[in-house]
């Protein structure tokens, strides 16, 4: 298999995405606003880690070493999710003092499963076959994501003036760090001239088509200019609560790398 | 003679994986559920195709684990490899019939047929028959579930979540 760093370095972003967020989402285990919510948010994590162990596994075949080993004993820096993807939930860890942002869980999820439904959708006619067959399969479990989020996101952004209030700050605070999320790295032109994925100029018009018409409906008004304000997970950029989630993800699996869990 | 002797080793093998349940709906067989693609027999190893329903669900390495067990009792099976595939796709409409009934005994109303993704669809409550049904959470205790609450016998009860292929954009 020759090494294609254009492929590997895609892979890693897909994968890494989901890992994390995922990751954030089950620290809101026992949290959630509601026990449906609970049942809802955990099986969404549960598919996303499923996607994400998929993608390790395509990056296993083509050598970068075994899936475990590449979700758990990576350095941060050996990262390529977004830095949006990897921020603390809130103040507070789950087992102690959690005081999680909820708007701003919402906020990310929304946005994060509207891109990664376009970028599914330019996946499902990839070159590459085995991101091919993927796509299919998560495309068809994101349905179900992008449901769910879309109906928190319209009915908190039609609520009450503090869930209104809420809301808008937890935008404001993606928005400028969404770039981040739609950015597909150094690679950017070789991973589209090479037909593994759509290019970031189309997936980006997209996703503001997609929010376009969500904030209309919705009658709320359509945030500036997107930013990247805190740096590229795409280049390995990352922030401190990166480095703390991994070390608590890793921890009981370093203490024995060869058991079975 | 050695085509029947082969021919009765397929058919044994999958006689024992009627009995191979997902552990998490322990009444219907992975056959039923529409799991398995393919069974191969090379002299005396085995090899079973199976198609994971959710990417991730966790209940896959035990289905992986019981199909080995099971198929190894099989006299004249020395060697077994499970292995999952990633093309085609599982879908709900490869349910059997007798899945689809057992489904309904284990208390899960199994997904409708000709369902178009995105669309509503229409659940008859597994105890009563009332479509008289609401749905209560679009995600349920497994990843494959749902939970509604019929209006007419007053049970709450799950369905299984139509998954379909999805057409292009």
């Amino acid at each position: 298999m020759t090494q294609d760093k254009a492929l590997v370095e895609l892979l890693y972003s897909l994968a890494d995405d989901d890992f994390i967020l995922a990751y954030r989402g089950s620290e809101w285990l026992g949290l959630a606003p509601h026990i449906e919510e609970d049942v809802a948010y955990s099986s969404i994590n549960q598919d996303m880690m499923g996607h994400a162990t998929r993608l390790y596994r395509i990056l296993e075949e083509l050598g970068e070493g075994k899936a475990d080993e590449i979700s758990h004993l990576r350095k941060p820096e050996q990262f390529r999710n977004a830095i949006l993807l990897e921020e603390r939930n809130g103040e507070g860890t789950y087992l102690e003092k959690p005081d999680f942002d909820w708007a701003f869980a919402v906020v990310r999820n929304y946005f994060y499963t509207v891109h990664k439904k376009i970028r599914m959708e330019s996946l499902r006619k990839s070159s590459y076959e085995p991101l091919k067959d993927t796509a299919l399969k998560v495309s068809i479990e994101l349905q179900y994501h992008l449901m769910h989020w879309d109906m928190w996101f319209k009915q908190l952004m039609t609520s009450t003036d503090e869930a209104k209030r809420r809301m808008t700050s937890a935008i404001e605070r993606c928005w400028i760090e969404m770039n981040g999320v739609l950015s597909l790295g150094p690679m950017a032109d070789e991973m589209t001239s090479k037909g593994y994925v759509a290019s970031e100029e189309d997936m980006r018009e997209k996703w503001l088509t997609h929010m376009k018409k969500t904030f209309e409906e919705i009658n709320a008004p359509f945030p500036k200019r997107l930013a990247m304000s805190k740096g590229n997970g795409r280049q390995g950029e990352h922030t401190e609560d990166l480095k703390t989630a991994l070390q608590t993800l890793s921890e009981v699996y370093e203490t024995n790398p060869t058991a079975g869990w | 003679m050695i085509e029947t002797e082969h021919e009765s080793l397929l058919e044994s093998i999958h006689g024992v994986l009627k009995t191979v349940t997902d552990p998490e709906i322990d009444s219907v067989s992975v056959l039923d559920l529409g799991m398995v693609e393919n069974v191969e027999v090379e002299g005396s190893s085995a090899k079973v195709s199976v198609l994971p329903t959710f990417t991730g669900c966790p209940a896959l390495d035990i289905i992986q684990r019981d199909i080995v067990n099971a198929v190894i009792e099989v006299e004249g099976v020395d060697e077994v490899e499970v292995s999952f595939l990633s093309n085609p796709i599982w879908t709900t409409d490869r349910i059997t019939e007798l899945g689809k009934s057992q489904l309904k005994e284990f208390g899960i109303a199994p997904p409708p047929a000709n369902h178009n993704p995105g669309e509503p669809w229409e659940i008859p409550c597994p105890y009563c028959g009332s479509v008289f049904t609401t749905m209560e959470n679009l995600f349920g205790p497994t990843a494959c579930r749902c939970i509604l609450y019929c209006k007419s016998c007053k049970n709450p009860f799950e369905a299984m979540k139509p998954v379909a292929n999805i057409g292009d954009e």
